[in-house]
């Protein structure tokens, strides 16, 4: 029996310790928000935030993070208000919205380490992270945004 | 009470190849058909914007147009709009109950909006595609608002006892103002809902200046807090009680099938439950799905675990031998002889051989995966003669007929609830996946989820076609283009649905080829016979892709033949504004929208040139390795100019500094939301210039996954990129958004590196074409 720490609460695994972080979360833990892209982590799309950093969750297996501190989308912000968030919405940045998640908590996890990135630190940071509608240049002003004060 | 819809019932095959050939007589025929609501009505003044007609009666089912079906308000006053068009990211969740919200002066903040289920005899044609939903629906959404309107007024009027005439709708209440009185409208429900539903043609649209949310683009999507908190719902996110985990093992080469498995390693890894197989098509297998062995599984992780552990023995089939290098070869070979005739207007052999010069250009695209970032996914929920789906699907009026054919069971008896699509780009059009999903859950009595995994998206999907495009244009001495011959060579969308189809359906022959707009003396277009060995799709902006790439690089390439600056060679080609006349093609498709309304105007496509050369600074100095290109394009019965600037670094490292964008699209509903098309446009461009190629060999995909399929990232993006939206004439009928972004930007981007570096690239991936 494996316990992990998701958004602060302890949910108990007796199956597949080697199962990945992203299949306990949306099957197991019923925590869709965080999303399957691809499943080799060449996506992003299914970016949690571990203790402070981002990692994606489809190479993570539930016994890598016994002992840490999972985040997601539940549970970045108790309202749905982190800055990133609210950038994110005042900037109309989604289409179709699915990689949006993953694309927020790496952002979060950006400004958590860098909270005044530059335009190339921008970039660099949220290249992991593929969106198909091509909402870029507003990924990268709304990180910017939200770094500034929204 | 109007509703309008089409008798016909037509699907696979027929309900797209079929269906929209319409010809100028048929246009005319309709035109004199008594009723409808094509006919601008006499109450209304300026703008007429009902005078139009669209291809919108020729879909399935066709239009509904009642407002009891659409909204309904709850006594509290809280108005539900229903979308019945699906949501990938265009903003269509939005745009349609923002107009109907619009003409029956409900305010916003107190508009919720309601998904459909895919029932088309009750909504009207729900197909998402095509860049229709604004064209199609602009007109029905204002008349299913006025309607609304009309109601709610004629119940204050009687409840007051005054004509209606004196009472007016205003921000979700009723206003008599003779005498100061106001009703809210969700008091006014009841009475109103008791009121007959006015006709159509007597209806009194609001007058554009009193617009409060069309056209001004400052309402965000109905979605937008759910994405940003994870709570919006896309079809892999649905969960049931006692539901299971399925992935498909399916045959790696179109036409395969299962020979044998072992699925006893499979069955020992934990969480799997059962191991089965799937039931496929013989190919053309339509929407059917492929076949497999499919492992069940308490979730999805599991699942695919267990299907790596399969032990599968294939039988391959005809299309075993499938291999992409020596295809375009054959793709080569057929576009360097005469092919069927498809378009001709002069004696383009005889100007060929009498021109003074002939530039040549060979233009080559390979096969693309959608790769939307949300791979196919649906749930299903079988119980005896009865199923329900969940799924992001573009079309829930074809997966509902298709999951009740398959299964055998009444449509009436089929629920196809309509998810938010993760990306769509064509892929979801197709039901395969809800299919998939409704027979395991028959098989095993259970709801059963349905995902696939990015490999299976990029391996077992319904590509974009390959193609040879081949251009040869005739100038005489003063460097006119006398002679165009374009011939096209590429499996048909139409090959999926029916056996030995060699050559290309109307619908693809319209998109760039046969609608080409030059003022040039002699045209011929060919298709040469083009095999198809899997499964082809439509891909966001479908043929126009290849087409826009060889036409619009063909230009630049004269310019340069002409020591010409390539925007004056593109307006000179273009010629003087006029309605282009295209008789000698038989079965003109338009887009499936009358030509009266939706003609090729040349003077729109020269305007959007002439605007973006103007707003994009074209002719603009630019640093060392630096360039510039323009492209222009009419899609979807839009109109887009692009022009790209990039940076050719010396060892050939390519950025992209700029793009303009100049789209006249016609009325319009949400500018903001077509801007943010347009910018994907862009990437969507660059990403399948750069780096877009599925590969086949031995029958099968070489790519499967964002490893070797790369999609641009955001670190290659364009630094900025401007959009500037035509703004319409008051007569100007709507047109497609989606999808006209993409065609001019790869082969701008071309011109561009052209001007760069002296490269000129004919087949893409760009890849490291300019390392060399």
């Amino acid at each position: 029996m494996i316990k992990v720490k998701i958004n602060s609460q302890e949910h108990s695994w007796d199956g597949d310790p080697d199962l990945p972080l992203l299949w306990f979360l949306r099957d197991e833990a019923g925590l869709t928000g965080t999303k399957y892209g691809c499943g080799q982590a060449l996506c992003g799309a299914c970016t949690v935030i571990v203790d402070k950093q981002a990692v994606r969750a489809c190479i993570t297996s539930v016994s890598d993070v016994v002992g840490r501190e999972v985040t997601t989308i539940e549970g970045l912000h108790p309202t749905g208000d982190h800055a990133v968030q609210k950038a994110w919405r005042q900037l109309n940045v989604p289409q179709c919205g699915f990689c949006q998640v993953g694309q927020i908590m790496q952002a979060a996890a950006l400004l958590m380490e860098n909270p005044k990135p530059n335009h190339d630190q921008i970039r660099e940071a949220m290249a992991g992270n593929i969106c198909r509608c091509g909402c870029y240049q507003r990924i990268e002003n709304a990180v910017h945004l939200a770094s500034t004060g929204v | 009470m109007n509703i309008l819809t089409n008798p016909k019932k037509l699907r696979g095959f027929e309900r797209y190849v079929k269906v929209d050939n319409v010809s100028r007589r048929s246009i005319l025929k309709g035109l004199g058909l008594a009723g409808g609501f094509v006919l601008a009505a006499p109450v209304m003044s300026r703008p007429s914007l009902a005078a139009y007609q669209t291809g919108a009666d020729k879909m399935p089912h066709g239009t509904v147009v009642d407002p009891r079906v659409f909204v309904s308000i709850a006594p509290d006053g809280m108005v539900t709009i229903i979308a019945h068009r699906a949501e990938m990211g265009t903003g269509v969740r939005t745009s349609l109950p923002m107009i109907v919200a619009e003409e029956m002066e409900a305010d916003w903040s107190r508009v919720r909006v309601q998904q459909a289920h895919g029932d088309e005899v009750k909504f009207g044609n729900q197909d998402t595609d095509g860049s229709r939903s604004t064209r199609h629906y602009l007109m029905p959404m204002r008349q299913i608002g006025a309607s609304a309107r009309t109601m709610l007024e004629a119940a204050a009027a009687k409840r007051w006892g005054v004509p209606a005439t004196e009472v007016k709708a205003v921000n979700h209440e009723v206003v008599h103002s003779a005498s100061g009185r106001r009703i809210g409208f969700g008091d006014l429900a009841a009475d109103a809902a008791k009121e007959s539903v006015p006709s159509v043609e007597g209806l009194k649209l609001k007058e554009p200046k009193d617009f409060r949310y069309l056209g001004k683009g400052q309402i965000s999507m109905v979605d937008l807090r759910d994405i940003t908190v994870g709570a919006a719902r896309y079809g892999a996110d649905v969960r049931l009680p006692g539901m299971k985990y399925a992935v498909i093992a399916r045959p790696p080469v179109t036409g395969g099938k299962v020979a044998s498995f072992d699925g006893a390693e499979a069955m020992k890894v934990s969480g799997v439950e059962k191991v089965m197989e799937v039931k496929g098509w013989p190919w053309p297998s339509k929407f059917q799905p492929l076949g497999g062995v499919a492992v069940i599984a308490r979730n999805t992780g599991a699942a695919i675990k267990g299907r790596d552990a399969l032990k599968i023995v294939w039988d391959d089939g005809a299309n075993g031998k499938y291999d992409s290098v020596t295809y375009r070869t054959q793709l080569e070979e057929a576009a360097r002889k005469p092919g069927l005739v498809v378009r001709k207007e002069g004696d383009v052999e005889a100007a060929l051989k009498g021109a003074d010069k002939v530039i040549v250009g060979e233009y080559y695209l390979p096969h693309l995966a959608h790769a939307a970032m949300e791979p196919p996914a649906a749930v299903a929920d079988v119980k005896g003669d009865k199923a329900e789906i969940w799924g992001p699907v573009q079309s829930a009026g074809g997966t509902r007929e298709d999951v009740a054919k398959t299964l055998g069971i009444p449509e009436e008896n089929v629920t196809v609830n309509v998810t938010l699509l993760g990306g769509g780009f064509g892929r979801k059009s197709k039901c395969d996946f809800a299919i998939e999903a409704a027979l395991l859950s028959k098989e095993l009595g259970a709801p059963v989820k349905v995902q696939w995994t990015r490999e299976d998206d990029i391996r077992n999907g319904f590509l974009h076609t390959v193609s040879v495009e081949r251009i040869e244009a005739g100038l005489d001495k003063s460097g006119k283009v006398t002679a165009w011959r374009h011939r096209s060579v590429a499996p048909s969308i139409a090959s999926t649905f029916a056996a030995n189809t060699v050559h290309q359906a109307p619908f693809e022959l319209g998109m760039g080829l046969v609608d080409m707009p030059f003022e040039i003396a002699n045209v011929q277009c060919e298709n040469p016979a083009a095999a198809a060995h899997t499964r082809i799709g439509w891909f966001r902006s479908v043929s126009n892709i290849p087409r826009a790439f060889a036409v619009q690089s063909m230009v630049a390439e004269l310019a340069n033949a002409t020591k010409r600056d390539p925007k004056d060679m593109l307006l000179e080609l273009i010629g003087s504004p006029r309605m282009v006349k295209l008789d000698s093609v038989k079965d003109l498709w338009n887009y499936g929208e009358p030509y009266d309304s939706y003609p090729i105007d040349t003077g729109r496509l020269r305007t959007v040139v002439e605007l973006v050369a103007d707003k994009g600074g074209w002719g603009r100095s630019v640093p060392k390795g630096h360039g510039l290109g323009i492209a222009a394009h009419r899609s979807f019965v839009s109109y887009i100019a692009t022009i790209v600037e990039v940076a050719v670094d010396d060892k050939g490292k390519l950025t992209v500094p700029r793009v303009d964008t100049a789209i006249d699209c016609g009325t319009y509903v949400n500018p903001e939301r077509i801007q943010s098309q347009i910018e994907g446009a862009a990437i969507m461009g660059l990403s399948l210039a750069k780096h877009g190629s599925i590969t086949f060999k031995d029958g099968k995909v070489q790519q499967g996954n964002f490893d070797d399929f790369p999609l641009l990232r955001i670190d290659e993006s364009p630094l900025v990129t401007n959009v500037y939206i035509v703004p319409p004439g008051p007569d100007t009928p709507p047109s497609g958004v989606g999808e006209p972004g993409v065609p001019p930007f790869a082969p701008a981007l071309i011109n561009a590196i052209f001007a760069a570096t002296g490269k000129r690239i004919r087949a893409l991936p760009i890849g490291k074409q300019l390392e060399a």
